[in-house]
């Protein structure tokens, strides 16, 4: 139905065989260390990775909303959120409403799950429902509802179910090749160099092939998150909602409690993101904030195309992110306004505090001299000195008599 | 020699039957899609006919001197309801007329302090900002969707599939009334 998802998919696709193919070398390399040949070590791996889905598949999704003691809301438990899900499901095209849960937490974060688009789920904090505008909600779940519609959730499943699975098979052999002396139980395989280069081979696929499988799910975790923020503001047609939305999480320092490494991807920002960090590297799980905040920003219209040309202009012509069949996928390009109306400008604000400051001082300094302040009804202040007599005195501006206290 | 060349024929006729299948099946597909989408306006449309009585009610309470924009939103509502059967253009001109009337509503509203204070006006507000929005939400997806429906019957080679079978081009819904698409202008004298 969406030429761009299935196009994305492709791609994904290829990073995942990719992924495929660094599990098939480390079990052949093993099998062969440790057994001889290189079918028995693959079909270890294998074994082992389809044990590792059948856990993660009868787990299931609820895991992540059981982590966090996520509580399911109706709609009339919080109004606003549940319409806001309500409309992007309506602007994907997405045919069953997805459950809506918040999370009692002050952290601003949000993420979705769900590996088939019947049974997904968003999730909000507290924290994140407390500090945004409508404009601004919208943003993040139409990001949210872009990763249920285009599948990430199945996508960054089956990677990480690969990865734990290399992870997994090359730490129980790098014990087993430094303590087990596996290596005696092989049979006359050859001299004595063809078995030291096997050895250096096996022992080099064992620490690399988990750098390897992480840097691929790390890529494939990068590019979702540019498509999803490229559909969410095809959805919301609004790039600004989502923009300052971002701009607003990543201001935010608090941490998202019960997070953790291998489910970060599923969240709109990395909830293990330190202040300092350094603008891109190639083991994060999501773009750079500022990045995506410039492209959402620069773009002209709201369509995958806007976004692209957003995206090569940040990166000063190079590359793009949306694969070209997809452009057309999204017609009409204008964005629209703003719905929330704008806070008041904040220098207004400060110069009437400071006022108000000001007036403070000077009023606390006629009390440290003994002159009484009286505030009359048409709004004036009277001050009287210590030396007055008598208890009435009358206003100046609206000749109203006050009864000193 | 004459075996060879039927079973080639065969599997000529084999393919040609397969695309055609697949493209029907793509062309139906889409129609469908663009029906659904439809029906998803009209679930919102109805859910902002509920809602405008109730508004009126709790609003006019508090707003004796804006009795023109309450008839309005009345009458444009009156209006809308009695196109439901109407063609998606002539519809989507009694829509808009509703729309920019809330709008105006909701805009005068601003100046009721007691009014922004009503718990029920608040919560009446937010819903029917939510159906505006639903509203202009489905109506997107709706358009997108007879985009696609309409490349996908005028592109070579499907169109041929697509007029053998009488797959007609769907028509988008725009609004075109001039009004919703500036800001309403209010007065605060």
């Amino acid at each position: 139905m969406w030429e761009q998802i299935r196009s994305n998919q492709m791609r994904s696709v290829v990073l995942v065989i990719a992924m495929g193919l660094v599990l098939l070398g480390l079990g052949y390399a093993l099998g062969f260390y440790f057994f001889d040949t290189g079918i028995g070590g693959i079909a270890v791996a294998l074994a082992v990775w389809l044990i590792m889905n059948l856990v993660t598949f009868f787990q299931g999704d609820n895991i992540l909303l059981a982590l966090h003691k996520a509580r399911k809301i109706g709609p009339d438990d919080h109004p606003r959120l549940y319409n806001v899900v309500e409309e992007m499901k309506i602007a994907s095209g997405l045919e069953k409403m997805p459950g809506v849960y918040i999370i009692d937490d002050q952290a601003m974060n949000a993420f979705a799950i769900g590996r088939n688009k019947d049974k997904a789920a968003v999730a909000v904090t507290a924290g994140l429902l407390a500090k945004l505008n409508r404009d601004e909600l919208q943003g993040v779940i139409a990001h949210e509802m872009a990763h249920i519609k285009n599948r990430d959730v199945l996508l960054m499943t089956v990677c990480s179910v690969m990865l734990g699975t290399i992870v997994i098979l090359s730490w129980y052999a790098s014990r087993m090749m430094i303590f087990g002396g596996a290596g005696g139980r092989r049979g006359s395989g050859g001299g004595v160099g063809a078995q030291a280069i096997i050895l250096i081979i096996a022992l080099l696929l064992v620490i690399l092939a988990p750098i390897f499988a992480q840097l691929i799910y790390f890529a494939v975790s990068r590019k979702r998150e540019y498509l999803a923020d490229a559909s969410g503001a095809a959805y919301t047609r609004y790039p600004e909602g989502l923009a300052s939305a971002l701009e607003k999480i990543s201001g935010s320092t608090e941490p998202l409690k019960s997070a953790n490494q291998a489910t970060a991807p599923m969240y709109i920002m990395n909830p293990f993101r330190k202040k300092s960090k350094p603008a891109s590297n190639l083991t994060s799980t999501h773009p750079p904030v500022s990045e995506r905040v410039r492209i959402l920003r620069s773009m002209g219209g709201a369509t995958f195309a806007d976004y692209n040309a957003a995206y090569s202009k940040v990166h000063r012509g190079g590359g793009s992110v949306i694969p070209p069949s997809a452009m057309g996928a999204v017609p009409e390009g204008g964005t629209r306004t703003a719905q929330s109306k704008p806070k008041k400008p904040p220098r207004v604000e400060d110069t009437s505090s400071e006022i108000k400051r000001a007036r403070e001082t000077s009023d606390a300094l006629w009390k440290l001299n003994n002159y009484k302040t009286i505030n009359c009804k048409c709004g004036a202040r009277l001050k009287t000195p210590p030396d007055f007599k008598g208890n009435r005195v009358k206003c100046p501006h609206c000749g109203n008599t006050n009864i000193l206290p | 020699m004459d075996l060879l060349w039927l079973w080639i024929l065969l599997a000529v006729l084999v393919v040609l039957i397969f695309l055609v299948v697949s493209m029907y099946n793509r062309l139906v597909r889409l129609r469908n899609e663009v029906k659904n989408a439809w029906a998803q306006i009209d679930v919102q449309l109805k859910r902002r006919y509920d809602l405008i009585p109730n508004l009126i009610e709790t609003v006019k309470g508090y707003m004796k001197h804006e009795r023109e924009t309450l008839e309005a939103v009345t009458k444009a509502r009156a209006a809308a309801q009695s196109m439901t059967n109407a063609g998606a253009e002539s519809r989507a001109k009694a829509e808009g007329e509703l729309s920019s009337a809330l709008t105006r509503l909701l805009a005068v509203s601003e100046a009721y302090p007691d009014l922004k204070a009503n718990q029920n006006f608040l919560a009446l507000q937010e819903e029917l900002t939510s159906t505006e929005n639903k509203i202009s939400f489905s109506r997107q997806f709706y358009n997108d969707s007879v985009l696609r429906y309409n490349n996908k019957t005028q592109v070579f080679p499907s169109n041929i599939i697509a007029s053998m079978f009488g797959f007609k081009y769907g028509e988008y819904f725009e609004v075109k009334v001039a009004t919703e698409r500036e800001a309403p202008k209010v007065s605060f004298s």
